[in-house]
């Protein structure tokens, strides 16, 4: 198997790693989110769908150490990347002229990941954690809204919605052109859905703190 | 021609060897818009050693744009601020009267300063020698119409040929990266019949020596395609991927 | 460096031209070549100055064959050479568009394209051999422009009646060159091929009065570097850039054959200077080259000119019926594409009479006929890089503006000397492509340079060198050899002898003045009274150089004053051998037009009664050569008045 680790720490297996884990991450955030909506439909709605997870809690536990390792494998693979791109350009160039010729967003994938990894040790800290390791019994309903009662954590979370977004949008698009989906007809078309499903993604999860913060019972 | 001259501040990157410390110096120049910025170097260079200076050090050759060999960074970008033209086919009247112009050798780390604004990019040639190209020998082959490829194929494949191996791609990379031009020529020879027996290895060889020289990944943010004098497409560089993954499971290959 | 060989006044040249009908000379030929065994050849090594079409296609077959392959460019890749930048086509007799060509047709039109001033066995084997080289590129990938069938697209070019010209939109060239580069690629990879970039070769070593060695300078750190083998091979191309302005890349120089010209090789027909009729024109002083827009560009362009002197209304404002098509009118059957020296010779014409583009020294050649015909779409296709180029470098848009094109110096025809075996005179020092006098004759026709350098690179130099290897006994030869030693030390001594001078003018001062000089007077038109006077100026000239120029920098360095003066160096001399020859040549043929020799209409008028020969010069001392003749016979095509009406 020595040829296929070289395969995937060769510059485009690398690249290949973060495609696949990315693609698998932007299925994985959909659910997430269809799941996080049920908020917006009350306290009942919101524990019916956590406890449906419950009744599956072998299957999940499964999922969500799979899910990590893709997490891990996402991170630790992107930082590398980063890591060999920064030693492949020891000198960058007195004159920055970077804004014309790429997006803002294909730029930032570091900057952008490295708040978003933050925002998942916070996320996971105050609420996985919590509701699957604490005391067994928290109501996960209670665990939330009261996390979003609290305004800086709130806005940390919409902060780091927003830049979740700004890496969508690059890393839908991207994730296709590394695996060589790029044709003529097609691509504009994968652009345009990367571009909707960034903004989806963001307002979407983005929409419940500043709704529990402002709207909420009011 | 009487037209009004341009006075240009100039700040040019100079570097008295590969393993010196280099510096931007000022310079003033008052020059014609119809000149090309080439030749605005060359008066400059002109007036240098007639005050017994060194002249400045870039390379250029065909001045038409074919050749590859000119190449500086411009106010930040790669052959200048003009789309789809090399160094040579700038002219001055793209600049404003009394504007600065920074200038700057290509940097990556795989293409390391020689002197002034000139850079070793033999890293290109060590690519191709291990696998762009179609083992033919002289002699021996079929007619050349014994081959027919439809119109739309050889067109394409041209558009990947266009590539002058200049470098701009790896300059206007964040990362340094050649992906643009290993893409150009594995693509040009994936599309073609005649590239079809050494399709897997070349793609595997090529990557590989890529790797050795400490070129970066591609990130996808497209710079080299905005830089890229002939305009060659990062759609070269989804196929590179695909040649390259396909190979990876398909070759025999256990070795690269 | 100006030792003279064994050659002498008494010396004969022999072409070497085998005997037997024209169909049959190279096959028989061939055959009589003696062969080096398989086994054999990698005892053998061989030098290759220059990786342009010739230059790559050479080192690369030689190598396949398995010799051992020296190879030296003064780029800092192979791809770089100037061979890249040929837009147009390449020409081969494959009939495929069953137009009536054949390889007789190629070789008559070439021939007579060359004024009859080629040798014609030469030329058979040019055209027998087009058709393999077409074969050869297809199979190394190169794109070719293809109709929707899926076969290959033929357009026509300058100088011929049928469609055989082969083409990658107008990058053919660089298509050409970088098939050769990957070949060369390849036997680098395989080890085959020792690949030297960053030397330009400086001198030619000789030793019992055959080429065994050269001596180059190392243009990364300035060091002097000797390297031998059994036979060296100069692909250098040609010497345009006498002129300072030219189509030729900047670096594009004459040293290798010069030197090598010094050495004892023959310079033949140095005053065979080819005047590209489209290209841009002047904007300035300060301009580097020049730009050459292909003339493939003439299959659907129009040039023309005001009938009324004086007339500097703005182009698309002067109607239809005030034009003159020159071209059409003076020749109706090939009209826009006649030959490249007579659509010059009449772009100065016109301008000579003040009808330029405002008075001065430009033509209009427009597509908007063709693109009524054709549509936008097919002619954006055919030419868009070419108009896109236009565009950028004047401002103006050509599909909407006719352009304005002059002549410019593009080619030379003349070169080394050499016999059919691509030999010059020195034994073991062969000469390929543009930098050999061959095939052309007295003018080149379009699309028929690639179509050399790859013909001498792929499939006569293989089969040829083998020959002259084989049947020479080598004794080994170290670059500890005294040759080796004397020549380092005389490179060192002229380029402490450059720097030292330390005077007020610039290389390029010089070098635009030679270059002023040599248009004016063995340009496009000459006369005996200007070639007189411009020998006295270019003698004045050098003596200027080697008194007043200023080279800064160091010997021991990258330092490309340097490297440009020792080139200029050469031109200075060079320069006057080519206006000695066109003074020699009492008479006008192809690209050579003597004032004094043309017919009432204006026509070049060739003598081939005193002319009909090759002037090949035996160097002596700077400023002193010794003509040879090679009589040129023609024994299978009719010499005749050109005419292209």
């Amino acid at each position: 198997m020595g040829w296929f680790w070289k395969f995937t720490n060769s510059s485009i297996g690398k690249k290949l790693v973060m495609s696949i884990t990315g693609i698998l991450l932007i299925i994985f955030l959909i659910i997430h989110l269809a799941g996080n909506l049920t908020l917006y439909w009350g306290e009942k709605a919101f524990i019916t769908y956590a406890g449906t997870l419950e009744l599956l809690k072998p299957l999940i536990r499964i999922i969500e150490v799979l899910l990590a390792l893709v997490f891990i494998f996402h991170i630790i693979n992107g930082v590398r990347v980063w890591w060999g791109n920064k030693k492949s350009k020891p000198i960058d160039y007195k004159i920055n002229a970077k804004f014309k010729n790429s997006s803002i967003f294909s730029r930032t994938m570091i900057q952008s990941a490295s708040i978003i990894f933050i925002f998942l040790v916070i996320h996971l800290d105050t609420i996985w954690y919590p509701y699957n390791v604490g005391t067994g019994a928290e109501n996960l309903y209670g665990i939330v809204t009261s996390l979003f009662a609290i305004p800086l954590y709130s806005w940390f979370y919409i902060f780091a919605m927003v830049l979740l977004g700004f890496h969508l949008n690059h890393g839908f698009q991207s994730a296709f052109q590394t695996m060589g989906w790029n044709h003529k007809k097609y691509f504009p078309l994968i652009q345009k859905i990367g571009t909707i499903y960034a903004i989806l993604m963001a307002v979407g999860f983005a929409s419940l703190p500043i709704y529990f913060l402002y709207f909420h019972g009011r | 021609m009487d037209e009004k001259k341009l006075n240009i501040k100039l700040k040019i990157w100079r570097q008295s060897g590969p393993n010196t410390v280099g510096s931007f110096v000022d310079y003033n120049v008052s020059i014609s818009p119809d000149a090309s910025f080439l030749e605005m170097l060359d008066e400059l260079n002109n007036s240098l050693e007639k005050n017994n200076q060194d002249p400045i050090v870039f390379e250029s050759d065909c001045r038409e744009g074919i050749c590859g060999t000119c190449g500086m960074v411009i106010n930040g970008e790669p052959h200048g601020p003009l789309r789809k033209i090399a160094t040579c086919q700038l002219h001055m009247r793209n600049f404003k009267d009394g504007q600065t112009i920074w200038v700057e050798p290509f940097r990556a780390k795989a293409f390391p300063v020689i002197k002034d604004l000139a850079v070793d990019r033999s890293a290109f040639d060590k690519i191709i020698q291990v696998g762009g190209y179609i083992s033919v020998n002289t002699g021996g082959v079929p007619d050349a119409n014994s081959i027919p490829i439809s119109k739309e194929i050889a067109s394409e494949a041209f558009d990947s040929a266009a590539c002058i191996g200049c470098g701009a791609c790896v300059a206007a990379c964040k990362n340094g990266s050649a992906m643009l031009f290993v893409s150009a020529k594995v693509t040009q020879f994936a599309l073609l019949p005649q590239g079809q027996p050494e399709r897997q290895k070349r793609v595997e060889a090529m990557v590989a020596k890529m790797d050795e020289f400490g070129f970066g990944s591609c990130s996808n943010t497209y710079a080299c395609e905005a830089e890229c004098p002939k305009g060659i497409s990062v759609v070269n560089i989804a196929k590179l991927n695909h040649e390259y993954r396909l190979a990876k499971i398909k070759s025999k290959n256990v070795e690269v | 460096m100006g030792n003279i060989n064994s050659t002498s006044k008494d010396f004969k040249l022999n072409s070497k031209v085998p005997e037997g009908p024209i169909e049959s000379k190279w096959t028989n030929h061939k055959f009589s070549l003696k062969l080096v065994n398989p086994a054999n050849k990698r005892r053998y090594d061989i030098i290759v100055v220059g990786t342009g079409l010739a230059g790559a296609s050479a080192a690369a077959t030689l190598a396949e064959l398995g010799y051992n392959v020296k190879s030296f460019s003064f780029h800092d890749s192979p791809r770089r050479a100037h061979s890249i930048a040929a837009q147009g086509g390449i020409n081969a007799s494959k009939n495929y568009p069953n137009d009536g060509d054949s390889t007789f047709r190629l070789f008559y039109d070439t021939v007579k394209g060359g004024d009859f001033r080629s040798r014609e066995a030469n030329v058979y084997r040019l055209a027998e051999v087009s058709g393999n080289i077409i074969d050869q590129c297809v199979a190394q990938g190169v794109p070719f422009a293809r109709e929707y069938g899926g076969l290959l697209d033929n357009r026509s070019f300058g100088g011929a009646q049928v469609s055989r010209t082969f083409y990658a939109r107008g990058q053919t060239g660089q298509q050409l060159l970088l098939g050769a580069y990957s070949a060369l690629s390849r036997q680098i990879h395989l080890g085959k091929v020792q690949m030297f970039n960053r030397r330009e070769m400086l001198d030619l070593i000789t030793i019992d009065g055959a080429a065994r060695g050269i001596v180059v300078r190392n243009l990364l750190t300035g060091a002097i570097e000797r390297y031998s083998g059994h036979a060296v091979i100069l692909a250098t191309g040609g010497y345009s850039n006498v002129f300072f302005l030219s189509t030729n890349a900047m670096n594009s120089n004459a040293t290798a054959v010069w030197r090598a010209h010094k050495r004892g090789a023959f310079f033949a027909n140095p005053c065979y200077t080819q005047i590209h009729p489209t290209c841009l024109p002047l904007h300035g002083d300060n301009q580097s080259k020049l730009t050459l827009m292909s003339e493939g560009i003439r299959n659907d362009g129009r040039v023309w000119v005001p009938k009324k002197k004086g007339d500097n209304r703005p182009p698309n404002q002067i109607p239809e019926d005030e034009r003159d098509y020159y071209l059409e009118r003076k020749y109706p059957s090939f009209g826009n594409l006649a030959p490249r020296d007579i659509s010059s010779r009449s772009a100065k014409e016109v301008c000579d009479e003040g009808r330029g583009v405002n008075g001065g020294e430009a033509v209009y050649l427009d597509c908007f006929d063709a693109i009524k015909r054709l549509g936008k779409k097919a002619i954006e296709e055919k030419y868009g890089n070419l108009f896109d180029m236009y565009q950028t470098i004047t401002g103006e848009n050509p599909y909407e503006v006719p352009m304005k094109i002059y002549p410019a110096p593009h080619y030379t025809m003349g070169g080394l000397w050499v016999d059919y075996n691509l030999m010059s005179t020195i034994p073991g020092l062969f000469v390929l492509g543009e930098a050999n006098f061959s095939d052309h004759g007295a003018n080149r026709l379009g699309a028929s340079a690639l179509m050399q350098g790859l013909a001498d690179g792929y499939f006569v130099i293989p089969y040829t060198i083998g020959d002259y290897l084989a049947s020479h006994k080598f004794t080994s030869i170290s670059t500890e050899h005294d040759e080796f030693k004397k020549s380092e030390e005389e490179i060192k001594e002229f380029v402490k002898k450059l720097l030292s001078i330390k005077g007020k003018s610039t290389v390029d001062e010089i070098h635009k003045k030679l270059g002023r000089l040599m248009w004016n007077k063995v340009g496009m038109a000459r006369n005996e009274k200007g070639l007189k006077e411009v020998i006295g100026e270019i003698k004045t000239l050098r003596e200027e150089f080697w008194k007043d120029v200023n080279v800064v920098g160091k010997a021991e360095d990258l330092n490309q004053t340097l490297e440009r003066a020792g080139r200029v160096a050469d031109y200075l001399e060079l320069g006057e051998l080519m206006a000695t020859d066109a003074l020699n040549r009492n008479e006008s043929c192809g690209g050579h037009f003597r004032e004094e020799y043309q017919t009432d209409e204006g026509e070049a008028k060739r003598d081939d009664e005193n002319y009909r020969y090759v002037a090949a010069w035996e160097f002596e001392n700077v400023g002193k050569w010794n003509l040879h003749k090679e009589q040129l016979e023609f024994e299978f095509l009719h010499l005749a008045q050109r005419s292209y009406k």
